[in-house]
């Protein structure tokens, strides 16, 4: 068969939502920005955990504390089922957490923002965490079979960590004036990074028309920027907070709410590198990697000398 | 030489009853360390009352490409199936 026909077979595939699995042909292209999509995306989730771990021990009381520990253990988790799944496509861990080192590869620009008061905990979980869930719960869809069901696990998760954000948010939105005060000052920061979460938008970005086409993506990202302004606005309305956009408005004829302009040059900064904390984010990434290497080093020790002590017991205590 | 720990494939038994079910992979230098990193990274939320891991390169599997000959006999053998055969509506219970 002709690599032509290899493709007419798997486009159609994908339109009649038949999942493509691991050991399915697909074209080199496919293989490649599902590699880059799920790595960056594994990449997020465990760069995620800095700026929520530098509240932990700062947690306002047990149970919050125990609740936030459970939260970004989760984070971890999910970046341990995407990195599973990128690696189903041939891709060697290694590699993956190399590129996120030297800063090769990309991970959501979000997490290079700091996170100054407790009231920031509340908007991650609330905002950081409901963008990505709009754009997870559209990826559970998604043509990749692995892909598709480590999104189905993390969406179940991230649910929680919404609702416990907003919880906070509630907290103290309906606090003292000093807690509602951090709680609006939050929002003021959080907003509109939570908006560029959803990536340029849809007539400058390079990856979706394709990717819409192989139904790795299912809406794009104006569209998903859209349906995430529209459901939170009520929501922050319900905190007594305000949105920091004076051109917010519900608009009756579109049926949605119109909303200001992203700053795309700040948006085009932090993904370069130039964020608050693009840095110190690579730089914890680094120094934990460096040194756990002990620790990853001594276990491969330990487990070669149980190996080699099953085979051959008797020479293996004489040897020691 | 990379020194890398090796890949498991996991498998989760969610309840008594039920077989074990492929959840996903992950890293680990041992079989005994591929159990408790499963456990913290698949069970969280009480998905499962066992977990078998073996290692990826163990497992041997069907070749996508060979589906047809591998699969395709079975397609034409309806009269395996119990809708194949009509049954009187005067008779009950079979």
């Amino acid at each position: 068969m002709t690599s032509l026909n290899f493709e007419t077979i798997f486009q159609s595939k994908i339109d009649d939502e038949t999942k493509i699995e691991p050991k399915d042909w697909m074209p080199d292209a496919y293989r490649k920005t599902l590699i880059r999509q799920i790595s960056q995306h594994a990449h997020s989730e465990i760069v995620g955990m800095l700026p929520e771990g530098n509240w932990i021990t700062r947690a306002p009381s047990l149970r919050r504390k125990l609740i936030l520990l459970a939260k970004v253990q989760d984070e971890a988790g999910h970046g341990l089922y995407l990195y599973s799944a990128a690696e189903t496509l041939g891709a060697d861990r290694d590699d993956l957490v190399q590129q996120l080192l030297t800063g090769k590869a990309k991970y959501s620009s979000i997490f290079n923002y700091p996170t100054l008061n407790w009231a920031d905990i509340g908007a991650i979980g609330w905002l950081v965490d409901g963008a990505a869930i709009m754009n997870q719960v559209m990826l559970t869809r998604t043509s990749y079979g692995p892909y598709a069901r480590a999104m189905v696990r993390i969406c179940k998760e991230e649910s929680f960590h919404q609702r416990q954000g907003y919880e906070i948010m509630i907290a103290m939105a309906k606090g003292s004036p000093e807690q509602k005060a951090m709680a609006q000052d939050s929002l003021n920061r959080w907003w509109w990074p939570s908006l560029m979460m959803f990536g340029p938008s849809d007539s400058e970005s390079t990856h979706s028309d394709q990717a819409l086409k192989w139904k790795i993506k299912r809406k794009s990202n104006d569209e998903l920027r859209q349906q995430f302004v529209d459901v939170t606005v009520p929501q922050a309305e319900y905190l007594g907070l305000t949105v920091p956009d004076p051109a917010l408005h519900w608009n009756e004829a579109r049926d949605h709410y119109d909303f200001g302009e992203i700053n795309w040059d700040e948006f085009w900064s932090v993904v370069k590198g130039n964020g608050p904390c693009n840095r110190q984010r690579l730089q914890a990434r680094v120094k934990a990697y460096e040194d756990g290497a002990w620790v990853r080093d001594a276990a491969i020790a330990y487990a070669e000398k149980k190996e080699q002590r099953k085979l051959a017991p008797e020479a293996a205590v004489k040897a020691a | 030489m990379k020194n890398t720990w090796p890949l498991w494939e996991v498998f989760i038994r969610s309840k008594s009853g039920l077989s074990h079910k492929h959840v996903g992979s992950l890293h680990a230098s041992d079989a005994e360390m591929a159990v408790e990193n499963a456990r913290d990274l698949y069970t969280r939320r009480n998905e499962g009352v066992s977990i078998w891991v073996v290692e990826s390169k163990h497992i041997t599997a069907s070749d996508p490409d060979d589906s047809d000959p591998l699969f395709e006999p079975a397609k034409d053998k309806i009269y395996r199936h119990p809708t194949f055969y009509s049954v009187p509506d005067e008779v009950t219970h079979m």
